[in-house]
């Protein structure tokens, strides 16, 4: 099945939960990244149990702050 | 007020895309910049030249040789003196028609609805370097009501969203609260492409004009996001989130809040990219 992740389509074998996702897509820091699927947050107790399936679309948000002076 | 021979060739090719009408609505605007740095030296520029009449300009930190490689506003000359001085000279001379204000400060609970109040801007960008102030931003513009540009940059990439009362989501309904020391890095460690806060802070400021203006479609209930090495925008659409803390159903946070800047980064307080 494919999902887009980030706007890039995503093959897999087997269905995935969002903290699946994370690790295979080799998200850096996943504690810290925002999850939308389908344009709806999923919040960050859900991400075990919230399972992707074929088409869907799902980005990760990641916080940019920079600080330099 | 008529605009003068001098003002209708300054603005000429302004007023070819929105009239003399557009052009006295910029001249009568009101913008504040929060950082004058690496986002807030294009954007602040822009506005000037564009005929913004009011820009605010935020900072309390001096000029250093390291900032000159993103921070146009500011010169080789100017190291070492205030930011807001150096920003105030660069604009003044680049357009006498805006009027510069500067608050040599750092915002916090206090000084930013005071800074706000000050001049009652109208649009307010968002052009710090760290979460501190970037979640106080939010805030003050969420409980005030005063609609705002968001942007972080670093490495070669960033993103922003316009907040505006009303439409769309805020910056804390994607980022729920302060990242924990050492969770993200800072430009300082990781560097930052000057042109990449060039594009990000000229988008800020095409976003102010634009609601000055009232014209197009503002970047509300969307996150654009760069990366400058595949030179890829997203326009990422965002929901309102029903959960957030300042602007959803049920909000826990009804006052500013004086986060704590992570240890792990260099002085406590603000600053600019």
């Amino acid at each position: 099945m494919t999902i887009q992740v980030n706007g890039d389509p995503f093959q897999t074998e087997k269905p995935l939960s969002v903290t699946e996702l994370l690790k295979e897509a080799r998200v850096e820091a996943p504690e810290y990244v925002t999850v939308q699927l389908n344009q709806q947050f999923i919040r960050r107790d859900d991400f075990d149990t919230t399972v992707l399936h074929d088409g869907d679309a799902v980005d990760f948000l990641y916080y940019m702050g920079g600080g330099s002076r | 007020m008529k605009l003068t021979n001098e003002q209708l060739e300054r603005y000429s090719r302004n007023i070819i895309l929105f009239g003399g009408k557009g052009q006295k609505k910029l001249l009568a605007g009101k913008v504040l910049v929060i950082g004058a740095g690496g986002l807030g030296a294009p954007a602040a520029l822009y506005l000037a030249a564009a005929g913004v009449g009011t820009i605010g300009i935020v900072d309390y930190d001096v000029v250093d040789l390291s900032n000159l490689q993103r921070q146009i506003i500011h010169s080789t000359a100017s190291v070492g003196q205030r930011k807001v001085d150096s920003a105030r000279h660069t604009l003044e001379g680049l357009n006498p028609d805006v009027h510069v204000v500067t608050y040599n400060e750092w915002v916090n609970s206090q000084t930013l609805p005071q800074i706000i109040d000050d001049q009652h801007y109208d649009f307010i960008i968002d052009a710090t370097d760290n979460f501190p102030a970037k979640f106080l931003i939010n805030d003050a513009c969420v409980l005030g009501g005063h609609p705002f540009s968001h942007a972080g940059i670093i490495r070669f990439g960033g993103q922003t969203l316009t907040y505006v009362p009303g439409k769309g989501p805020c910056y804390r309904c994607i980022f729920d609260t302060m990242p924990p020391a050492g969770a993200v890095p800072s430009c300082k460690e990781a560097g930052i492409l000057g042109a990449v806060g060039g594009v990000i802070g000229c988008i800020q400021a095409t976003e102010a004009i634009k609601y000055l203006l009232g014209q197009g479609e503002l970047l509300t209930g969307a996150l654009l996001t760069y990366d400058a090495l595949t030179m890829r925008f997203r326009k990422i659409p965002i929901g309102h989130n029903p959960h957030c803390a300042i602007c959803g159903d049920d909000p826990a946070i009804h006052e500013l809040i004086d986060y704590e800047q992570p240890v792990c980064e260099s002085k406590v307080g603000k600053g600019s990219l």
